[in-house]
């Protein structure tokens, strides 16, 4: 065991956090040398978890490495954190994909000091959701890193970019307003902010507000923590910030925003929303479910009418989210009905998905990113014919594409099947009309390749358009072999994923 | 006897303004320079006094105290608990940080420094008086210094009007509060002003029904209680800066200050009949006063605006009447304070650049002004309770008091976040990013004296964002008195 080993969390948590505050001191016209200090000092938090997954126990009850100290002594708030097999695959991935995201973003060439310490900045925000294990804690974290990202969006964005930063921020900060009250009366009535001890009290506390009896106040506090975890995720019809600020968003914040950020939502309700309101969950799963699959269908078709590439990434996203959605309804009906199997394997899918999701989506909105940056057009219609111009480019783009789209031997294929496997005995309808939906998400990938790479050349490309670099090859090289090995032998993924789900029923 | 360091604090800005009003008006650097001196050594000796305070003992200490007119039961009383003592810190801060901004006054400095130090003296007096006469002394030794600089150095458009309503509704409510102290002198039978002793004179339900209010409302004035807030933008919006800075980050603590020491303190039966009103018009404070920010197109302002709304938080605090909330009420006073005098200063910076404090002429000024721009991005992100910043360990123990009294409170007041969020971005965006104005391309950069005031505010907020038990601890005893009066009531 290292020296730093009983201060693992906090080491990955706060190095990025460091690092920023280190890179303020440096002059700001030594552009590459913030470039490559936050490289590194990114890929020392990703080392780090890699140690992590290693020490880490996977048949072990409960929560590990756990650290505990005193934060808000008065309200009895600690930092508290720890990692199981469902928070530990989101902190693989999000230091996996901030490295990545830091790599893509050396094209960055106005304001680099400022935009690497946003980045790492955002970093610290992210993964204290996915560590603390503290209520008060989770939403300090769950807030702020909204900041970074409203400022890389609003700084380094596209044309539309005030706009779309604006009602990021405030869509977001506003849907957490419910949560943030749920939050302040839950600490009321329990007296602590410890998950801990309120996923063995909370669910059967007794709380009377307004007049309003238990049932109604729990109902209220439930589609409170709902409504701020669905705007993130996003759930439909909460999802209309995301097309806006992942379109203007600069390449490296998309792929963060969709590869890390709208995890956050899916984690929220599989770490707070299934433990802490297990009644409603189950009685809502329906409704929840049935947003699911409008959130698949109709963001397939919204992606298939869209004729900006990147928008059509964007509304990739909300399809794809969808299914992690289902999964998480039909864990809570079924959990209900006591089919712990079926629980366990939703659960399953919806973390892998998630994991699969951030790889592909994060790859994705890096694609659009390379060609945007030697096109300047993300019209598909002013594409065409690519392939021949950049066959390796080509290559990587049906690659990634083809695993977005769930082909099996690539890891969405695992995941929307055990999402599928586990809504089918407790949602069969809305299963079915999923993969309806799923059917639309091949059209509109299908329909994105096709314009960008096939067709006839379009003239204007001639002779003036650049194969992608050795540089980007890096960026998407390691998302290619995840999602490979993910679709080709999930287990070293699942095992762990699959062991705390199991405990959990 | 025990070095008296509370009246160390309270006179040393006095006696350094009457030395400076002694000095010959032509000798600038003396001037500042003892200004600078004093205002140090009182930032020094109010963060020695937060060390030295002894939380787990609680209670009032450093305890002075001297006869002054026996035959009334008026005597020179010092002391602080743990509500106090952040106050002190506060303004000894603000104080440091006001003269270091303004540093370059142009127009009669010495006259400039010397009323600001006076100021000083008068919130520090408040702070940590145990008498009652004392207290109002102090409280109204403000009063002259605050007109005298507002209508000579204040923005000449609105100076003498913005001077002359804040004035008066002061005059006016400590007056009314006045009435209020003479009637507990009177009605207490002791015939002391000494505030331990009226603390535990027994009012009788009825009269502390009755008078609760009126000494509340007086000093409340102060605290910008809707419908009385509306001094407080235009005195601040034509106050210099740094009494911009004194005004909004400590007098409007010094008000909400002496109706919690006063009213709520001696007649606890009187705020639990009344809590209902002040949680109401707390709550119009928060949401109204962010609403007109928002509207607002004069950068100052806005920021005027905004301190009726994060006062209210405070009056909420207070009247939850709960320990959370009288907590969060002691929090938000000092993150409140700190970030108000930030806010002020920044806009006194481009005011004294851009010549213009009209938004829609401003833009671009990260280039030119990046600390100041940062100082008001961190600025903007506590007033809009953003966690990891001192706003949000203040506001939420708030929001968890009102959710104990009255929910609705809850429910309504926390709307006032998602305005703030609103208007706070617009403003950043407008005043510090986007397209700079023809006019404003040969905008200087802010001076290093701009930049330590700055430096330290924001390092302020952050350390108490991210550590809030350095405060709250000590905020806690005060707190555990005060509702031990509540509750033995």
């Amino acid at each position: 065991m290292a020296p730093y080993s009983g201060h693992l969390l906090t080491l990955i948590l706060f190095l990025p956090t460091l690092a920023a505050l280190l890179l303020l001191f440096f002059p700001a016209r030594w552009a590459s040398f913030f470039r490559w200090a936050a490289l590194i000092a990114s890929l020392v938090p990703f080392l780090l978890t890699l140690s992590l997954w290693l020490q880490f126990v996977p048949d072990q009850t409960g929560f590990q490495f756990v650290e505990k100290v005193d934060w808000y002594a008065a309200l009895r708030s600690t930092y508290v954190v720890g990692v199981d097999g469902i928070s530990l695959p989101m902190i693989i991935l999000t230091t996996l994909l901030i490295p990545l995201a830091i790599l893509a973003s050396f094209s960055i060439k106005e304001r680099v000091k400022a935009f690497m310490i946003l980045f790492l900045l955002l970093e610290t925000g992210m993964l204290g959701v996915f560590m603390t294990l503290d209520l008060l804690m989770f939403f300090v974290f769950w807030e702020v890193g909204l900041v970074p990202m409203y400022f890389l969006i609003a700084q380094w964005g596209s044309s539309n970019r005030n706009y779309a930063s604006l009602k990021f921020i405030l869509y977001t900060m506003g849907g957490s307003l419910g949560l943030l009250l749920a939050i302040q009366m839950i600490g009321v009535v329990t007296g602590t902010f410890d998950m801990q001890t309120l996923f063995q009290t909370w669910p059967t506390a007794k709380v009377t507000f307004l007049g309003l009896g238990t049932p109604t106040i729990k109902a209220i506090a439930f589609w409170a923590f709902v409504v701020a975890f669905a705007i993130k995720v996003p759930i439909w019809p909460f999802h209309t910030w995301l097309p806006d600020a992942h379109t203007e968003a600069p390449t490296g914040g998309s792929m963060i925003l969709a590869g890390v950020l709208l995890k956050l939502g899916a984690y929220g309700f599989l770490r707070l929303v299934l433990p802490l309101y297990p009644v409603e969950s189950a009685r809502y799963a329906g409704i929840l479910a049935g947003l699911a699959v409008a959130a698949i269908i109709l963001g397939a078709l919204a992606a298939w009418g869209q004729t900006d590439f990147k928008r059509l990434v964007a509304y990739s996203s909300i399809n794809h989210m969808g299914f992690v959605v289902l999964g998480i309804a039909a864990a809570a009906w079924a959990a209900n009905l006591k089919d712990t199997t079926t629980a366990a394997i939703a659960v399953n899918g919806a973390v892998l998905q998630m994991f699969n999701h951030g790889l592909s989506a994060a790859g994705m909105f890096f694609l659009v990113g390379v060609i945007y940056e030697r096109t300047h057009t993300r019209n598909l219609t002013e594409y065409g014919g690519l392939y021949a111009r950049l066959p390796i480019y080509g290559s990587i783009l049906v690659f990634t594409a083809l695993g977005s789209l769930g082909l099996p031997g690539l890891g969405g294929f695992v995941s929307e099947f055990l999402v599928v496997r586990g809504a089918w005995p407790v949602f069969s309808f809305a299963t079915g009309l999923a993969m309806i939906g799923l059917f639309f998400t091949g059209a509109y990938v299908l329909k994105a390749l096709k314009q960008v790479l096939h067709g006839p050349v379009n003239k204007h490309w001639q002779g003036n358009i650049a194969e992608i670099n050795l540089r980007e090859i890096v960026v998407i090289a390691p998302l290619m072999v995840l999602m490979l090995v993910i679709g080709l032998w999930p287990t070293f993924l699942l095992d762990m994923i699959n062991r705390a789900a199991m405990l959990w029923y | 006897m025990q070095f008296p360091l509370l009246s160390v604090i309270i006179f040393i800005p006095l006696l350094a303004g009457l030395a400076i009003l002694l000095f010959p008006a032509e000798r600038r650097e003396w001037i500042r320079g003892t200004a600078l001196g004093a205002a140090s050594l009182t930032i020094l000796l109010s963060f020695i006094l937060y060390l030295s305070y002894d939380s787990p003992v609680a209670g009032y200490q450093f305890v002075e105290e001297l006869p002054w007119v026996p035959s009334l039961g008026i005597s020179y009383h010092m002391g602080v608990d743990g509500i106090s003592v952040p106050l002190v810190l506060l303004a000894g801060i603000v104080l440091f940080c006001g003269v270091l901004i303004s540093w370059n006054v142009e127009e009669r400095p010495r006259e400039f420094f010397a009323f600001l130090l006076f100021l000083a003296t008068s919130v520090f007096g408040v702070f940590c008086s145990l008498d009652l006469f004392q207290l109002f002394f102090f409280f109204e030794l403000a009063v002259f210094p605050k007109y005298l600089m507002i209508i000579n150095w204040g923005y000449p458009k609105t100076r003498e009007y913005g001077g002359m309503k804040l004035t008066l509704y002061l005059f006016i409510g400590s007056m009314i509060s006045l009435l209020g102290a003479l009637a507990i002198y009177f009605g207490s039978g002791a015939h002391t002003f000494d505030l331990m002793a009226l603390e535990k004179a027994g009012f009788s339900i009825e009269f502390q029904r009755m008078w609760f209010p009126v000494v509340f409302f007086g000093f409340a004035v102060l605290g910008g209680i809707f419908p009385f807030h509306s001094w407080a933008p235009d005195g601040h919006v034509a106050a210099p800066t740094a009494i911009s800075m004194i005004l909004a980050g400590v007098e409007m603590k010094v008000g909400a200050f002496a109706a919690l020491r006063v009213a709520i303190m001696l007649l606890p039966q009187g705020a639990q009949y009344w809590a209902w009103l002040i949680l109401g018009l707390g709550t119009v404070n928060v949401v109204y006063g962010a609403l007109i920010a928002m509207v607002q197109t004069d950068f100052k302002y806005v920021i005027g605006f905004s301190s009726v709304s994060h006062m209210g938080l405070v009056l909420i605090g207070f009247a939850t009447l709960s320990k959370e909330g009288l907590l969060g009420a002691g929090m938000q006073m000092f993150s409140h304070g700190v970030m108000t005098a930030l806010f002020f200063s920044i806009v006194g910076m481009v005011y004294d650049r851009a010549h213009t404090r009209d938004i829609p002429k401003l833009g671009g000024l990260f280039q030119k002004m990046p600390w100041a721009a940062i100082g008001f991005i961190v600025g903007g992100l506590v007033s809009m309770g953003m966690p990891g910043f001192s706003g949000f360990v203040a506001e939420f123990p708030v929001f968890m008091g009102a959710w104990r009294a009255a929910p609705w409170v809850a429910i309504i007041a926390i709307l006032g976040i998602l305005i703030t969020a609103a208007y706070i971005f617009l403003v950043i965006r407008r005043v510090f990013f986007g397209e700079t104005p023809s006019e404003l391309l040969r905008v200087e950069d802010i001076t290093v004296m701009d930049k330590i005031a700055i430096g330290l505010l924001v390092a302020t907020m952050v350390g108490l964002g991210v550590f809030p038990s350095l405060l709250s601890t000590m905020v806690q005893t005060g707190v555990n008195h005060v509702l031990s009066l509540l509750g033995g009531a």
